[in-house]
């Protein structure tokens, strides 16, 4: 909302990472959206948990498309590089930047319309692909930028702001990342920064495609009593279905969890994720059992939340190609023209 | 007029039936006994059971253009027999199967008639059914061998590279060659009048494609992150590369593959996999043809924009929208020249043969990564898709890619500051960085407005300096692409042919032949899109200047008439967009046509 660029001040009583950075170090320029956004606070979120993983910005590729959401790779991590693409097509940059640079660590900003309506095709093949990366979805069940219309993830019956009510049932990204076969499939709600925190880090280190899609009010459009975006709404039908913990590979597991209750999930990268359960029968790696699940909450009309679901065993796109270790973007022409004589070999077939 | 070593044989198949084989067999005999030859494949946009053609002209001068004549047809096609038969010239031959006698469709007489039992031939020697009907075309390969004197041991090494992985195959096939050649030898007077002599005038030379140069040049050039979606013609472009890239780029050792191939889920995606790539310090690239390019076009503009190198290859087929996706055409250069809303233009590369796809795939990443911006070469599917008699492709081991302004973190130590959009060479090129490097050359790209110091901006002061300063970037293009192949007549003219592409083969021998009837005129060929200062000076030396292209909109004509200072009624048109690779008479008729009104001193 501030439109003048305030004076950076970093104080000294701020806690530094490992890389001696405080958390100011990993933020962006000043927001333009509106006061109050559900977008605002997960830029904090992320933010926060950037610099909790000690993660330098040169390590960090920013990708979006358009929209409000798309907006706020601005807002964070300033020294890192990043791409505001065009809308619906962040995945097939991401692909491609991540084709060239598979060192480099991905996260995607997309919204409920750039990923539910224009770029669903994109969304899919993306997950098909399970590219490394972490894609955000900032769900907020409205276009922003053009004041308000529904987008596809409104909930049916929800209503504008004018009352006119959706008649189409949502595309749930959630419900759709898992029948895609995403690796990795959150949800959270941007006014749970405590869950998203650690969901974002996990999101992260998850060696694969981790698909976390983030309920995030708009205030302008979409944050009145018949809405089903609302903060209202979502905390009243907010249910956290897991909580995660997250555990950087450095650390050791202290925390004291109840058997059956807890699980452990080693990542790629070394880490640890502890889901804690709160239904007892839920099993995050059981994929048509986190769908029944969800369809049943949603029929209560519950949000739930959490790490949904989480599968290690696929390869991501450079493991199943067979992709040189070494980042192609980064490779010497002397090893990739093949050079004079051979080329005089190769056109014996053309004789 | 059928002379030897100077005729056209077309053949008439159905397709499925694995006549190209068979026919390819044929022209590389010729090739390989030292005679120029070229072929173009007519097919349809279908796999099994439709008609197809394959016309191999031979040609002693060592023409590549189509002629127009048809001196020996091979009508294997019961569909198109009819017309086969209507095209043959005066005094030509026509070979065909006589297993179903034609006598009552056979209406001419200035023609010679041959027919072989090559069905009936095939089923009495071989046992096996799909045989029976590969046999066939092998059989009138044998046949056409006594009739053209093509030499027998130069098609029995074909057959033997061909059947290399599948040894217990040679001999059947070579059976039915024999099978064709006695039965003509004992019952023709062999050889015709078209014939071959062996020459020695294609050392040196290959047989290629311009999708498989093409693919041989990103390979050279160190393209790595191949992104696309299939569409005819460029398909076979992605194949190549692939079989390229795994036949130099594997690690022995590790097997890791020095190469990114991605199978896009539609156009959209496949550029924005490039632009990603390329962003990433990765060279890239997609091959497509037009209705790719209608689809890619919003990213293009973004990569103008925002600054991103690319190359894409336009194999262009005959629109407008699914058209003649077998067919050929150029009428994809007003799309590409300007794909995209908004002020936005784009770099074009326009090859003539495959040797030069494979040069101008290197020169395309070069020039993208010089000038930070989309090169789109434009080919077509004459060019693409048939085989080609070329100078062996040649590669300067000293070469080394032209990055670009691209700041390393070394760079990065020496500056203060750094913005992405400052043009601080005046050259309107500014410098990039690539992710993942020193976080000074961090920055953010944006297809909405943005400043030189790569801010958004909605400031129309700070707006239209970046507009501007693109201009600036578009004058600095037109020193660095290839300048136009011009040639002088012999007699000084003031009257020209001007062509672009596969256009320039039939323009090269028309001239010829205009010329030894007296008609001087120059001739130059575009090779890239900003035109620049040699092709205003040719246009400016000549009162009369024909502009030979294949499309119905004369889009060359509209470019030159837009981005040239030439007066519009200089300029007249020569159009050929049947989908058939422009022939020489064509052209020839279009000159004459044009002297003949009288409009030329």
């Amino acid at each position: 909302m501030s439109f003048v660029t305030k004076p950076r001040i970093i104080h000294k009583s701020l806690k530094r990472n490992a890389l001696g950075l405080t958390v100011r170090d990993y933020e962006g320029v000043a927001t333009t959206l509106c006061a109050g956004c559900g977008h605002d606070s997960i830029t904090a979120a992320i933010v926060q948990a950037f610099w909790e993983l000690d993660m330098p910005a040169q390590q960090v590729a920013k990708m979006s498309g358009i929209g409000c959401s798309s907006k706020t790779t601005g807002y964070f991590l300033s020294a890192a590089h990043g791409v505001n693409s065009v809308h619906g097509r962040m995945p097939s940059v991401t692909t491609g930047a991540n084709a060239a640079r598979r060192d480099l660590t991905y996260i995607g900003i997309s919204g409920d319309g750039d990923s539910m309506s224009i770029g669903l095709g994109q969304f899919a093949h993306v997950i098909r692909r399970n590219l490394d990366m972490l894609y955000m979805v900032e769900n907020n069940g409205v276009y922003g930028l053009t004041k308000g219309q529904f987008s596809a993830a409104a909930d049916l019956g929800s209503q504008t702001k004018k009352g006119e009510a959706n008649q189409q049932p949502p595309i749930d990204p959630v419900k759709t990342g898992l029948a895609m076969g995403a690796s990795f499939v959150a949800r959270a709600f941007s006014g749970d920064k405590e869950q998203l925190v650690p969901l974002i880090k996990a999101g992260l280190s998850h060696k694969g495609f981790a698909m976390l899609d983030v309920i995030s009010p708009c205030v302008t459009f979409n944050d009145h009593e018949t809405s089903t975006k609302s903060y209202a709404h979502t905390r009243e039908y907010y249910h956290p279905a897991i909580h995660t913990d997250f555990i950087p590979p450095s650390e050791e597991i202290v925390a004291q969890y109840d058997d059956g209750e807890a699980m452990d999930v080693k990542l790629h990268d070394g880490s640890h994720v502890i889901l804690r359960k709160v239904d007892k029968d839920y099993d995050p790696t059981d994929r048509g059992r986190a769908f029944n699940y969800l369809m049943d909450a949603q029929d209560r009309g519950e949000v739930v939340t959490g790490l949904l679901y989480i599968d290690q065993k696929q390869g991501d796109m450079h493991q199943r190609s067979g992709t040189a270790s070494k980042p192609l973007g980064r490779m010497e022409h002397e090893e990739l023209c093949p050079g004079s004589e051979v080329l005089k070999d190769l056109q014996k077939a053309y004789r | 007029m059928s002379q030897v070593n100077n005729f056209v044989i077309k053949l008439a198949n159905v397709n499925g039936t694995g006549s190209a084989s068979a026919n390819g067999l044929v022209m590389k005999a010729i090739f390989r006994m030292g005679v120029p030859v070229v072929g173009k494949n007519i097919f349809p946009s279908n796999i099994q059971g439709l008609p197809t053609w394959f016309e191999i002209r031979v040609s002693r001068e060592g023409y590549l253009a189509r002629s127009g004549e048809v001196d020996v047809m091979v009508a294997m096609n019961g569909q198109t027999f009819d017309r086969d038969l209507k095209e043959v010239s005066p005094g030509g031959v026509l070979l065909y199967d006589s297993t179903w006698p034609r006598e009552r469709n056979i209406t001419r007489h200035d023609i010679t008639v041959l027919g072989i039992p090559l069905a009936r031939m095939c089923n009495e020697t071989f046992e096996n059914p799909r045989a029976r009907i590969l046999m066939k075309n092998m059989a009138y390969v044998g046949a056409l061998a006594a009739l053209l004197n093509l030499d027998m041991d130069v098609l029995r090494g074909l057959i033997e590279e061909q059947f290399a992985s599948k040894k217990k195959l040679i001999g059947a096939n070579i059976q039915a060659i024999e099978l064709g050649y006695h039965y003509a030898v004992e019952n023709f007077k062999c050889p015709l009048a078209s014939n071959i002599e062996p020459m020695d005038k294609t050392a040196g030379h290959i047989m290629i494609d311009g999708n498989t140069a093409a693919a041989l040049g990103c390979v050279y050039a160190g393209a790595t992150v191949g992104a696309w979606y299939p569409i005819t013609p460029s398909t076979s472009m992605m194949d190549a590369f692939r079989s390229f890239s795994e036949k130099t780029r594997i690690d022995k050792k590790s097997g890791e593959k020095n190469f990114c191939i991605i199978q896009a889920e539609d156009e959209l995606s496949a550029i924005g996999m490039v632009i990603g790539a390329n962003w990433a310090g990765a060279r890239s690239f997609t091959p497509t043809s037009g209705p790719g390019v209608s689809l890619m076009s919003e990213f293009l503009g973004f990569a103008y924009y925002a600054e991103i190198p690319l190359v894409l290859f336009n194999i262009q087929r005959a629109g407008p929208s699914t058209g003649m996706p077998t067919r050929t055409q150029q009428s994809d250069l007003l799309l590409c020249a300007y794909a995209s809303h908004g002020d936005t233009r784009h770099v074009l590369l326009i090859p003539d043969d495959p040797r030069e796809c494979f040069d101008m795939a290197v020169q395309a990443f070069d020039l993208s990564d010089r000038l930070q911006t989309p090169i789109m070469v434009l080919s077509d599917l004459d060019i693409g898709m048939n085989d080609w008699m070329v100078p062996e492709l040649e590669w300067d081991d000293n070469y080394r890619p032209d990055r670009g302004k691209v700041l390393t973190d070394e760079d990065l130590a020496k500056v203060e500051k750094f913005y992405r959009y400052v043009d601080s060479d005046g050259d309107g090129i500014t410098y990039r960085t690539y992710p993942g490097g020193d976080p000074k050359g961090a920055y953010f790209v944006r297809g909405s407005s943005h400043n030189k110091l790569g801010a958004y901006t909605e400031s129309s002061a700070e707006y239209k300096d970046v507009l501007d300063r693109l201009l600036v970037k578009w004058e600095t293009a037109k020193k660095l692409v290839p300048g136009p192949v011009i040639r002088t007549a012999e007699m000084p003219s003031r009257t020209a042919i001007v062509t672009m592409g596969s256009g320039a083969a039939a323009c090269r021998e028309a001239s010829h032949k205009l010329a030894a009837k007296g008609i001087h005129l120059d001739y130059m060929r575009v090779r890239a899109f900003p035109f620049g200062e040699e092709v205003e000076k040719f246009l400016e030396e000549h009162d009369h200047i024909i502009v030979v292209e294949q499309n119905r909109d004369a889009q060359l004509r509209t470019l030159l008439m837009t981005e040239t200072r030439v007066p519009k009624d200089k300029l007249h048109s020569i159009l050929h967009y049947d989908g058939q690779p422009l022939d020489y008479r064509s052209v020839v008729a279009g000159v004459e046509e044009f002297l003949s009104k009288g409009e030329v001193a």
